[in-house]
């Protein structure tokens, strides 16, 4: 146990190193002079002119070189320190506590209900695998997986919030904002996590362990929560956690659609005004984000099927 | 489970649609994002949402009138002006306006990238009740330039020791609550403003930069206020009840940029047969919606600088293939153009940030087609075109451009065209231009001269205009006193009121 979370811990310093150096590289690889960029991500494209260029340039100290400007980075993330984005001015840290954290409670409100829907959905399948709430539930989530999301959306906000006037389209800062954009994202994970959980209980549930269980005279939900759950659980928190990551950096065109101040939106808007340091930052968490949820899978996994350790 | 979810879901849907039937605030939502306190980064923002003001203001006509100075006036030999300050008026912080408050932040703005910074500005200082500038010479659109976003009057507390601005403190009707920077803002009516307060006591402002989700928060009344539409949704809006569709013509051109250095565009003939060449009302309709081609570089709207007198820009492509040939051009092989074994290929340097530049980019490229002149359509970041006017190797470029971020379109032309600039002409030197323009900013001249200062631009044509941009807005019949202003200054969201 202790050795797989040093070995996580290990990973993460490894990722957080590599994503520096990517980041700081492929920042300074793309096209176009990195002063305008800022400036026009300041003033707006039409006050860019190579007078306020170079005004950015001066300011930002952009002509030193790439080797200071990189080991200058480094310096102050050692001191835990991510800077000021060159575009807004404001602490980094700030601009990502309130962008992550949209994305993240976003992401959370949709796998809440998605998990309500997906894995009971699917389980009930699986344990008649062949019936008829399997056959539909299999259609169902083959549409529901081959429209794209953004149709959804639309689909959803032209129903809920034009016809029925139940819910604002889009916004922040409401939990009735919350429902449409979570929706629309579950239904996508619902749709693939019940499959999931069908196929893992279809397996279970044909097993010999699992037809002892019945004939020892267990009934269906004894046997259910004692064979069944646990043996479930493996592949379906694995999958969940693989989710969760698509969903925090996946959520952008949902985000868009419904105006949602996401982490996706900012590093994309990021990239495009060469602001330096919210890229860096951004990643960084990103990529530290996933090593964590990864860990916390492994923990859990551990947790629910302990036989692994002792191999 | 299910169930529960959705009775939960129930409440929340109930809790939420109470909670805007008790409060009522007013929502505005545009797609330009919130990025930072600055007045050059969002300042316009902050300026439409009445939390910051400016000295002079103007009206929809883009006449000045009195901001939070009263009056002003000049010295005999221009080199003085006077602003003085209204009475009475009180920061959001609860500091009061004076003079010495009032030249910190002018001066401020005017070391920042901007306007002010081109004006012959020496020194900005407080004097009892008045903001006063010293000048190097006469400077005539100096009240103009002041009702720029970027030269709005923030509190002391607001700035850094090295000028930067930390926080958005005004002395509008509005004051901000709650900055969800980049996407929400929430403002409240302030009570110590010093003019008649605003009807509606709360409002938000929302960037939503997707025009179908604007349209759409339109559609359902979640949003009363809602620039920038797509041409699709503005004929689907117009159709409904309750909603009502504005557009007003902006000073904002779409323009070719010419290298008038180059070896084949220094040729006028050239020019005019590439100006010939366009036909600016067909691809304004197709590719902007709204016929609206540019036949001179500035839109009616200006009416000082739309000159009556000259002859309006035609599309004619015999014309232009006949001036061309004797220019020496004949058709190659392919039908392109050949002069001494050199084809007529031409590189438009444009970007795609707005998304209507690729498409008019690539309808240039048919036009010109279509008269013998090869295009090859470079998209790249908009950067490229000051750099590449900078370098030189720039041939042409295809950009939007805002004449009027004050109601004078002087100060652009001071820095595009006397003799050139980043955004405006290139290798182009009219010394009875640069002279003209720059005899009215100091204040000599008038209606003639303007017009024969846009007569050189038509027919020396160091840019081609293409096309008038118009701005949009749909505003819900819940709200009246709204206005759509052509100088993108106002909403008029002090005088809103609900409609009864």
């Amino acid at each position: 146990m202790i050795k797989a979370i040093g070995y996580r811990a290990a990973q993460a310093l490894i990722v957080a190193a590599l994503i520096g150096v990517l980041t700081f590289l492929m920042m300074r690889a793309l096209p176009g002079d990195i002063a305008f960029r800022i400036a026009a991500g300041r003033y707006g494209y039409d006050a860019v002119n190579a007078a306020a260029a170079e005004a950015v340039r001066q300011e930002l100290n952009l002509d030193q070189s790439a080797l200071a400007a990189f080991f200058q980075w480094f310096g102050d993330l050692l001191r835990l320190d991510f800077g000021r984005s060159v575009i807004s001015g404001r602490p980094v840290v700030e601009e990502i506590r309130h962008q992550l954290g949209a994305s993240l409670q976003l992401a959370g409100a949709a796998l809440a209900i998605s998990l309500f829907i997906g894995p009971p959905l699917g389980v009930l399948a699986g344990l008649r695998a062949g019936g008829w709430l399997d056959r539909s539930l299999l259609v169902v989530s083959t549409a529901l997986r081959s429209v794209p999301q953004f149709m959804l959306g639309l689909l959803l906000i032209v129903i809920v919030s034009i016809q029925l006037r139940w819910l604002p389209p889009a916004g922040y800062g409401q939990v009735a904002h919350f429902i449409l954009p979570a929706t629309t994202l579950a239904l996508g994970l619902a749709a693939v996590s019940a499959r999931v959980a069908r196929d893992a209980m279809a397996g279970v549930a044909s097993s010999s362990y699992y037809a002892f269980g019945r004939w020892k005279g267990l009934d269906e939900g004894q046997v259910f929560r004692r064979h069944g759950l646990r043996n479930i659980g493996v592949p379906l928190v694995t999958f969940i956690g693989l989710q969760l990551v698509m969903l925090v950096e996946g959520v952008v065109v949902i985000e868009s659609i419904f105006a949602w101040p996401g982490i996706g939106h900012a590093l994309v808007h990021a990239i495009f005004g060469r602001d330096v340091p919210m890229v860096q930052a951004t990643a960084l968490m990103l990529g530290i984000g996933f090593v964590a949820l990864n860990a916390l899978v492994d923990l859990l996994t551990h947790w629910i099927d302990p036989r692994g350790a002792q191999r | 489970m299910l169930f529960r979810l959705l009775a939960s879901s129930a409440v929340a849907v109930l809790l939420g649609t109470s909670a805007f039937a008790q409060e009522r605030v007013l929502d505005v939502v545009s797609p330009f994002e919130l990025k930072g306190p600055e007045p050059g980064v969002s300042g316009y923002i902050y300026l439409q949402m009445d939390v910051i003001e400016t000295l002079v203001n103007s009206d929809l006509e883009g006449n000045l009138v009195p901001g939070l100075a009263t009056e002003w006036t000049t010295s005999g030999d221009g080199l003085e002006w006077r602003f003085l300050l209204r009475d009475g008026v009180t920061f959001h912080d609860g500091t009061p306006l004076d003079a010495a408050a009032a030249a910190h932040a002018l001066s401020v703005a005017q070391g920042k990238p901007g306007l002010l910074a081109t004006a012959p500005i020496t020194r900005i200082e407080g004097q009892g009740n008045e903001v006063v500038f010293h000048l190097a010479e006469p400077f005539e659109p100096l009240a103009a330039f002041l009702t720029e976003y970027r030269n709005m009057i923030y509190a002391p507390a607001a700035y850094a020791a090295d000028g930067a601005i930390t926080e958005v403190i005004g002395t509008g009707a509005y004051k901000i609550t709650k900055i969800e920077a980049p996407l929400r803002m929430e403002v409240e009516r302030f009570e110590g403003y010093w003019g008649e307060p605003a009807h509606i006591a709360n409002a938000t402002y929302q960037s939503v930069g997707r025009a179908e989700t604007r349209a759409l928060m339109a559609e359902s009344g979640e949003a009363e206020y809602v620039v920038n539409l797509d041409p699709a949704s503005v004929a689907r809006l117009a159709e409904l009840d309750g909603l009502d569709v504005y557009s007003v013509s902006i000073p904002r051109a779409m323009l070719i940029k010419a290298n008038t250095a180059h070896p084949v565009l220094s040729d006028l003939d050239v020019r005019r047969a590439l100006s010939l060449a366009l036909d600016r009302d067909g691809l304004a309709s197709a590719v902007l919606r709204y016929r609206a081609g540019a036949d001179q570089i500035l839109p009616p709207l200006l009416s000082d600088w739309h000159s009556e007198h000259v002859q309006p820009l035609r599309y004619d492509p015999d014309e232009a293939i006949s001036l061309l040939a004797e220019a020496g051009w004949v058709p190659g092989d392919d039908g392109i153009l050949v002069r001494e074994g050199q084809r007529l290929s031409l590189t438009l340097t444009s970007y795609p940030d707005r998304p209507e530049m690729p498409l008019s980019a690539a309808v240039i490229q048919q036009m010109f087609a279509e008269i013998g002149v090869e295009l090859t359509i470079d998209l790249t970041n908009s950067s490229e075109i000051p750099v590449r006017h900078h370098d030189g190797t720039l041939e042409l470029a295809l950009f939007a451009r805002n004449f009027a971020l004050t109601p004078s379109p002087l100060g652009t032309f001071l820095t595009d065209y006397a003799p050139n600039g980043d955004w405006g002409a290139m290798g182009w030197d009219n010394p009875e231009f640069v002279d003209l323009i720059r005899d009215l900013a100091r204040g000599r001249g008038g209606q003639s001269e303007r017009d024969r200062a846009i007569e050189i631009l038509q027919t020396e044509l160091p840019v081609l205009p293409v096309a008038w941009y118009q701005q949009t807005a749909v505003i819900s019949h819940a709200i009246t006193g709204a206005v759509l202003d052509p100088f993108e200054r106002t909403i008029g969201l002090k005088y809103i009121r609900w409609a009864e």
